[in-house]
């Protein structure tokens, strides 16, 4: 069986491994980023709009907050009703030179209790589902220093 | 000081899950509105209807399906789509015709009939929706999002479980006072630490249920109530409907992350602040002045997030005024005297028009055992989706 690995949507992060990044967008006339990603106009009101382009976003920031999802979440979020459901974590993690927060599903295993406000996670790849065809991967959050 | 307009009418149908549609309810709280004015529909010259959203189809274009029900007569009629802030935003659209001389009498309506379970987006496949993107990548609730904000005062200002089961506490028991509440109990601190946890740390009881129900305002010029014969009615003297501004850095539903500040330092107050003091720079008052509050108790770690965004305290100081007793009845600033959406549900369009009923119960001292003595002043806040947020400041 060899599904197709392919993002849950398309154009937010790339790479494998250590190289996975978010991908956001980046005015090139006032320096705000963007995520998710903005291609048509700047949207800082002080700014008259230069050329965006794409940049990585930083692999590491700190939680900004998180909580989790005690209770099996409605369509469209994919679950297969057959199982028992399994709660995931959910972080809000800060990242320092863009000076954005982006929330994320933690990697599977780790629960609200091994989380502080503060804590170091880094961006890795993850998988949101899967269909007999097709792997759809996402981005999770990590604790650093939690490998597995 | 702006001008005023006057609250001839209010009306509620009583909330909960009744299984009939959004237009019933609606046109029920519409005529109980119309009775407490003295005022026939005919009378109407405008009607405001709040938008409820089904399937991404916006209420069979709510002004003009309660028009209809009530009778055509020919008023003039608009429609408000915006979340948990449409019924404010209809009672701007109302103050905005009145004071413009467009109509001498509006009548506002929010209603809805709720879906059971969580909140969720229209169907189909479309990734150009923030609201359907969180659902589909992150499994991210209105609770998950309630959630957040709740730990984030757990870390930064030292909140406990046990300060946010006080909310609930506190606006159940008023609740129970209130006939048109969804839920008439009591509810102990045991019982909200003994609920199922929703989105850590929140628990079942700290937040807020979907419901049916409905609310409706009779506004009118002073000089009509004048007419009419209320000489000192209750007045809506500011409504404040601001958005944010860029860059807006607390994570808000729907949205996956925040602006970012790295260009533009961020405003020196949050979005929930803005509109709180631009309600008070629009009524010339400040928070002192205030005899009573309705705020948006999505959950109850977010009533204390509205006492210091209302600057009722100081930042981080909510869970103490709330512990000192000083937002419950008797206290300096009672909140929520309604019993809060932790007593009424979610009615989404009814509900930022359901605070102002309550307010002019209460400064009409009519407002029963719930009755805040002495009441003056009072200030309602919400906040929808998308950068949807309202205030209304009530005045006798
Ligand atoms: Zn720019």
């Amino acid at each position: 069986m060899s599904r197709t690995r392919t993002p849950a949507v398309s154009g937010w992060f790339t790479g494998e491994g250590d190289r996975f990044r978010l991908l956001g967008t980046r005015c090139s006339s006032c320096a705000s980023v963007f995520f998710p990603r903005e291609d048509g106009h700047c949207r800082n009101p002080h700014c008259a709009g230069g050329a965006l382009e794409e940049v990585p976003l930083s692999r590491k920031g700190r939680i900004w907050s998180y909580t989790d999802s005690r209770y099996r979440p409605p369509s469209p979020y994919v679950s297969d009703p057959e199982l028992p459901w399994e709660p995931y974590a959910l972080i809000a993690v800060e990242l320092e030179s863009e000076r954005i927060v982006v929330l994320g599903q933690a990697v599977p295993g780790v629960t609200v209790t091994d989380l502080t406000v503060g804590m170091e996670v880094e961006v890795v790849p993850g998988v949101l589902d899967e269909d007999a065809e097709t792997t759809w991967t996402t981005w999770h959050w990590r604790p650093t220093g939690v490998t597995a | 000081m702006t001008a005023e307009v006057a609250v001839l009418g209010a009306g509620m149908h009583p909330w909960g899950k009744w299984g009939r549609g959004f237009a019933e309810y609606g046109t029920a709280a519409a005529r109980a509105a119309l009775a407490d004015a003295g005022l026939n529909w005919r009378d109407v010259g405008s009607i405001v209807g709040a938008d409820t959203v089904r399937g991404g189809y916006p209420g069979h274009v709510a002004g003009a399906t309660f028009a209809k029900a009530l009778g055509w007569q020919g008023a003039r009629v608009a429609s408000v789509y915006a979340a948990c802030a449409s019924g404010a935003q209809a009672i701007a659209t109302a103050r905005a015709q009145i004071l413009a001389g467009l109509a001498d009498v509006v009548l506002v309506v929010g209603a809805d009939a709720a879906p059971k379970g969580f909140f969720r987006p229209a169907g189909g496949d479309r990734p150009d929706d923030p609201d359907w993107l969180r659902f589909r990548l992150l499994g991210a609730t209105n609770p998950a999002y309630f959630g957040l904000y709740a730990r984030r005062r757990m870390a930064l200002h030292g909140d406990t479980p046990e300060d946010f089961a006080l909310v609930k506490v506190k606006n159940a028991a008023l609740g129970a006072l209130n006939p048109y509440a969804r839920y008439r109990k009591r509810v102990t601190a045991e019982e909200v630490a003994a609920s199922a946890v929703v989105a850590d740390p929140l628990r079942l009881l700290d937040i807020c249920a979907t419901s049916d129900g409905g609310a409706a305002l009779v506004l009118c010029s002073l000089d009509f109530a004048r007419r009419h014969g209320a000489a000192r009615p209750v007045r809506i003297r500011a409504v404040s409907t601001v958005t944010p501004r860029f860059p807006s850095t607390v994570l808000d539903l729907p949205d996956i992350a925040t602006d970012s500040a790295a260009a533009v330092e961020p405003p020196g107050e949050t979005f929930r602040a803005s509109i709180a003091r631009t309600a008070y720079e629009e009524a010339g008052i400040g928070p002192e002045d205030l005899s009573l509050a309705e705020v948006y108790d999505l959950s109850t770690a977010l009533e204390l997030q509205w006492y210091e965004d209302l600057g009722l305290c100081g930042k981080g100081e909510g869970a103490k005024l709330l512990r000192e007793g000083e937002t419950a009845p008797g206290g300096r600033i009672p909140v929520n005297t309604s019993g809060g959406l932790a007593s009424f549900g979610e009615a989404v369009p009814a509900q930022a028009i359901a605070q102002v009923c309550e307010l002019t119960w209460q400064l009409r001292n009519a407002a029963g055992d719930r009755q805040i003595p002495g009441a003056r002043v009072g200030i309602t806040a919400n906040q929808g989706l998308f950068g949807h947020g309202s205030s209304v400041i009530v005045v006798r």
